[in-house]
Formats: structure tokens, C-alpha cells, sequence
């Protein structure tokens, strides 16, 4: 119980600083930046959505800060997350729902997927220590995991794309194809996610190998793994009901967080690709200075991977005894 | 998930009191192959930094050339749309890239250090504040922040994207440093320092700390790791500042020109794999020095006499 309430507390605070850095940032930067970007957008958009930024960032009304944060709260609660510039007049809200399902077929997809071989080849890996798997992927993997998303994203367009032209530069599909549920388009999509896919997948599968690799040679020393191999239990037995999952049990937190982290998008890779999903539209709306758009989206990240996180506690807790335990 | 969590997550085993001398460290970085190859990269990387005059024959900054020569001779790695020698910004980037790796690296630590040691020593309502804070900046999410945070701050100087990167890098550290000062707190050895009187000050710094000195270098690499790969993307996207010379501006500029689809593909992937490049010494030494630190997680060779005696 004790240790429900501390949850619940951490995600509370948290969702409250988020909130607040979210209000905070633009008014207390120097120079503020909300004036300086409303200075530039005057008489290039008209004057309601003058208005509007000008309530969003408390510029000509005469509230006090504190009447502006409660105003903002308030606002924030009931879904009111203002006007997109980019996309004038559309709300924010629509315009990141059209973003979100590339995001979460692409990266969701390719997250699962990775933790899911990464899992297996480190539990392999580790329990056959020291042959060809093991003593060949760590080292790579610690390289792969070295590299920067977009290095690895632009290898991949260099070699698939420009030279061999097997894949298409970027995109989610061909542009100007009917957007309809035919096999041609559903086959350009897939064809348009492969080379982003495999990015995100060479890069992050390595620290799920390496993660699981350790763990599991952790728990491989335990006395209940000496003891099933007394017993005579068959090794595909030991390795996956024994030590295989003791060993996943501290990768669940992670694989949360990183499931959480899927809204986001892999936004180095959405960007080198113009893969048209959350990622890539955050960095539309920082170039563009859309104020109200990157709020609403850092927002709808950082409670993405809040709820992922606290979810990922309960599962531990429910599934490990030791934490609830320990408090 | 990110490296940093991969190495860190690592099982930390409980130390013992031992001090690593720097001879100690010295010989089993000799005799650690990973270890080895990431000093190796790191020694290179610094030459670049420190000397590039001796190993370039351009002014990096100078657009005297014919645009987007292939690479001869006379320019290793052809040149730029603008005109510049390709190799010679390389080399003269390493400079910015590692003055981020390290300085981040070492504030981030720093502040690691001391809200989780701080955090543990104190026990009770300041661990709770601490834990909370800590643990509040590690969910939020780092990469939107910086792209936020860096937005705000008008992609400035090279000390806002050094703060930058410390504010959203250093709770990781402060939460395993938290974990591991909390295993030492009720050593006999503390309890001695107690009674003889000594300053809680005294304490953490001379009694403390030393035990924890494999973990600390082990979050000074994990940090300038993250530093790298952040500081490089930023500027890649073009919050960085594009006046300085770095590899993250390089990305810039040669991604602006399309570099890879007109056919001057070295200007772009060179300066990316120098990134990666620096990005694999951290992580080698990092692994290393898990490796180091706990012996269970050494390559089988060594352990494989003992295993079969074991089962």
C-alpha cells in the first residue's frame, strides 16, 4: 500500500513539473522568446490567431503570472492545448492526431520487435558463454549502440537508397498516391518503413542484448539454477523457465520506459527520413517556432512515458515480490 | 534503450574497500582488450583536438577551393559545396566535439555525485526530496527537452548547449550513486570515522567516495557517451550554433546540401562516423570498466577451468 502511494505521489509531481516547465520555459528565457516569435509572426497571420497566442502566452493581458498558470492549468485539464501556427487554423490536437498513427505502427513496431529478438539473443548469448554468438555480437552491438540514429539512418539511404535504389528516399508513402486501404498503397507504406525500421532496429537492439546478457549471467550463478541442474531439468527448461525469467524481470522497467518513449518517436530518425509522424512534426514546430504545438507534443510525451512508467512499477511489483517488500 | 542504461543496469557488486590505485587501473586496461581499444580511439581523437594544425594543410574555415571536388590528393576527402577541405574540418571539429564530451561529462557527474551521495548520507526528508527530483528528471523526456530547452534558449553558444546537456544528464548517475553510497552507509568503517568525530564532509569525501570510484568513472563515460550523441544530434538538426566548427555542424550543413544525394557522400557520413566513432571509445571503455569492476562479467576464457568443475 505504502509503496502504491509513493507511485501515485512521483507521478503526480512529475506530471505537475512537466506542466509547469512547460509554462515556465517560454515566459522566463531571455529575451522571451514568445514576444520576439509574436513580433515576427504580426500581419503574417490574421487577428484572431494573434489572439489566441496572445491569451497562450499572457502578452497584453494585465494577469498576474499566477493568474496566467492557473488559466493555463486549467485550460490544459479540459484539452484546450490552443491554435497550431504551422497548421492555422487547426487545433494542436487534431494536428498531432494525424501525425500519431505513423509514429505508433513505425517505432511502436519496431520497439516491440527489438526488445523481443534483443531479449532472446542475449539469453542465448549468455547461456552459451563464450561461444561464436557471444564472443562475436557484444562487441558489435556495443558499437551499433555508439552510433548516433540519424549516422546509421543516413548509411542506410546512402547505400539502399541512393546507390542501390531499392528503397525509397523518405516519406511514409509515394506522395500524391490515393491515401485508401488497396494492397498498392498499404505495399508503399511497407516499403517506405523498411529502411527506417531497420535504423531504429540496428541502433536499439543492441542495449537490450547487452542488458539481458548481463542479467542473465547474473542469475545463471544463483543456487535455484545450480539446483535445477541437479534435478536433471532439460536445458530449454532451465534457460527459459529459470533463469531466462529472473533475468527479463529488471528489463520490464526499460522496455516500459521504452514503449512510453514510442510517442515520441525516434525523432533523429522520423527527421532524416521526413518520415511524417510525432517526432518530426516536434522538430517542425521548433523550426517554425509553434510555440503551442511543441508545448502540446512535450506534454503528450513526457505523460506517455509517465504512464508507462508507473504501469511498468505496478507490473513489477505484482510480478516480483521482492519490490513490494522493500517499499 | 539507450547504451547508457544497458551499461549501467549492469548488476553493481557490493565494493569492498579496496582503492584502485592508478597502476591497478593502468594494467587492466593493458590487459582488457575492449578497454585497449577505446583508450586507443580516445588518444586519437585527442591528438586530432589538440594539434589539428600538424595534421591538416587548410585553414578549415577558408572557401578558397572549387566546390565539391571528388577526394585527390591534394584534398583526402574532396571538398564542400562552399568550397572548404573536408578533411580539414574533420579534424578541426574533433576539437568542439570533445571539449562537450568532457565538460559535459564531468559536470553531469559532479552534479551526480552529489545529489546522490547527498541523497543517501542524509537519509530521511532530504533523500525523499532528492529521490523525487531525481527521479522527476529521469522520466522526463531527455531529447524533446533538449530540442525545447534549446529552442527557447535561441541555439546559442557552445555553455547554453553544455548546460543543456548536464541538466537533462545527470539524474541516471545520481540514482545508481544514490544505491551504491546506501550499500556503504552502515560499514564499520563509516561507523569508525563517526566516532572518532570527523565532519560528515570529511566522511563522504575521504571515506565515501574512493569506494565508489570504479562507478564514478564508469558515469563519467556513460554521461560524455550521452553528450556525444545528443550534442551531435542537435546541431544535426540545427539547434546547434552553424558558425562553429564541430562534427554536429558538419551533419548540418552537408544534410542542407544534400550531400549524399549529389554525389559528395564523404562530407556527410565522415563526420558521422567520426561521432559514432567517439561515441564507440566511451562505450568500449564504459563496458571495460564494468568488466573491471565485476569479474563475473569478464569473457568466459579465464572462468572456463572454474565453470567445469562447477557443473
Amino acid at each position: 500500500m505504502r509503496y502504491l502511494i509513493r507511485r501515485i505521489e512521483f507521478f503526480m509531481i512529475t506530471l505537475w513539473a512537466a506542466l509547469t516547465l512547460n509554462f515556465l520555459l517560454p515566459r522566463l528565457m531571455p529575451g522571451n522568446p514568445a514576444l520576439a516569435m509574436m513580433a515576427r509572426y504580426r500581419g503574417r497571420v490574421n487577428p484572431q490567431a494573434m489572439h489566441a497566442l496572445e491569451v497562450a502566452f499572457g502578452v497584453g493581458t494585465n494577469q498576474s503570472l499566477l493568474e496566467q498558470y492557473l488559466h493555463y492549468l486549467v485550460n490544459t485539464a479540459q484539452g484546450r492545448f490552443g491554435t497550431s501556427l504551422t497548421f492555422f487554423p487547426e487545433p494542436v490536437g487534431s494536428v498531432i492526431m494525424q501525425a500519431l498513427p505513423w509514429t505508433l505502427g513505425l517505432v511502436g513496431t519496431t520497439t516491440v520487435m527489438a526488445f523481443v529478438l534483443g531479449t532472446v539473443v542475449g539469453m542465448v548469448s549468455a547461456w552459451r558463454r563464450g561461444g561464436t554468438l557471444d564472443s562475436v555480437l557484444p562487441p558489435i552491438f556495443i558499437m551499433t549502440s555508439a552510433f548516433p540514429y540519424f549516422f546509421t539512418g543516413l548509411l542506410c539511404i546512402l547505400i539502399f537508397s541512393v546507390a542501390l535504389g531499392w528503397f525509397p528516399l523518405g516519406f511514409s508513402y509515394t506522395l500524391g498516391q490515393p491515401v485508401t486501404l488497396t494492397w498498392a498503397f498499404i505495399g508503399s507504406v511497407l516499403d517506405h518503413a523498411v529502411l527506417p525500421a531497420a535504423t531504429i532496429l540496428i541502433t536499439s537492439i543492441g542495449g537490450w542484448i547487452l542488458t539481458m546478457r548481463n542479467n542473465m549471467i547474473t542469475t545463471l550463478a544463483e543456487d535455484y539454477v545450480r539446483m535445477a541442474r541437479a534435478k536433471g531439468l532439460s536445458p530449454l527448461r532451465i534457460m527459459l523457465h529459470y533463469a531466462g525469467r529472473n533475468a527479463l524481470l529488471p528489463n520490464l522497467t526499460g522496455f516500459a520506459m521504452s514503449l512510453g518513449f514510442v510517442i515520441s518517436g525516434a525523432i533523429l530518425v522520423e527527421y532524416v527520413f521526413s518520415y511524417p509522424g510525432v517526432g518530426f512534426m516536434l522538430l517542425q514546430a521548433v523550426e517554425n517556432e509553434d510555440y503551442a504545438l511543441m508545448q502540446t507534443l512535450f506534454l503528450l510525451i513526457t505523460v506517455a512515458v509517465l504512464v508507462a512508467v508507473v504501469v511498468a512499477d505496478l507490473a513489477t511489483a505484482l510480478l516480483d515480490p521482492r519490490t513490494r517488500a522493500r517499499g | 534503450m539507450d547504451i547508457r542504461g544497458a551499461l549501467a543496469d549492469a548488476p553493481v557488486t557490493g565494493p569492498g574497500r579496496r582503492r584502485h590505485g592508478f597502476t591497478d587501473l593502468a594494467r587492466a586496461v593493458r590487459s582488457n582488450r575492449k578497454a585497449s581499444a577505446g583508450v586507443i580511439l580516445l588518444a586519437l581523437f585527442s591528438i586530432m583536438a589538440l594539434v589539428p594544425q600538424w595534421l591538416t594543410p587548410y585553414d578549415p574555415q577558408s572557401t578558397s577551393f572549387r566546390p565539391s571536388l571528388a577526394p585527390s590528393l591534394r584534398h583526402l576527402l574532396g571538398t564542400t559545396a562552399y568550397g572548404q577541405d573536408v578533411w580539414s574540418q574533420l579534424v578541426w571539429s574533433a576539437r568542439e566535439s570533445l571539449l562537450i564530451a568532457v565538460g559535459v561529462g564531468l559536470l553531469a557527474t559532479a552534479v551526480s555525485v552529489i545529489v546522490g551521495v547527498a541523497a543517501a548520507y542524509l537519509g530521511g526528508l532530504p533523500d525523499h526530496v532528492l529521490s523525487l527530483v531525481t527521479d522527476v528528471f529521469l522520466v522526463i523526456p531527455t531529447f524533446p527537452l533538449i530540442v525545447v530547452l534549446a529552442t527557447y534558449a535561441k541555439s546559442g553558444s557552445l555553455t547554453v548547449l553544455i548546460a543543456v546537456l548536464v541538466v537533462t544528464g545527470w539524474s541516471y548517475g545520481a540514482r545508481q550513486l544514490r544505491s551504491q553510497a546506501l550499500s556503504v552507509r552502515n560499514r564499520e568503517f563509516l561507523e569508525a570515522a563517526r566516532v572518532r568525530g570527523e565532519r560528515s564532509l570529511y566522511v563522504i569525501v575521504v571515506e565515501i567516495l574512493p569506494t565508489m570510484t570504479s562507478l564514478i568513472v564508469a558515469n563519467f563515460l556513460g554521461a560524455a557517451l550521452y553528450a556525444v550523441l545528443a550534442a551531435a544530434g542537435l546541431q544535426f538538426i540545427g539547434l546547434g550554433n552553424a558558425s562553429d566548427l564541430s562534427w554536429g555542424t558538419m551533419l548540418y550543413w552537408a544534410e542542407n546540401n544534400s550531400a549524399l544525394q549529389v554525389g559528395s557522400p564523404l562530407w556527410e557520413i565522415m563526420p558521422g562516423a567520426c561521432v559514432a566513432l567517439l561515441g564507440t571509445a566511451f562505450a568500449l571503455l564504459n563496458y571495460a570498466f564494468d568488466e573491471i569492476s565485476n569479474p563475473a562479467l569478464r569473457p568466459a576464457g579465464r572462468r572456463r577451468a572454474a565453470r567445469a568443475t562447477d557443473s
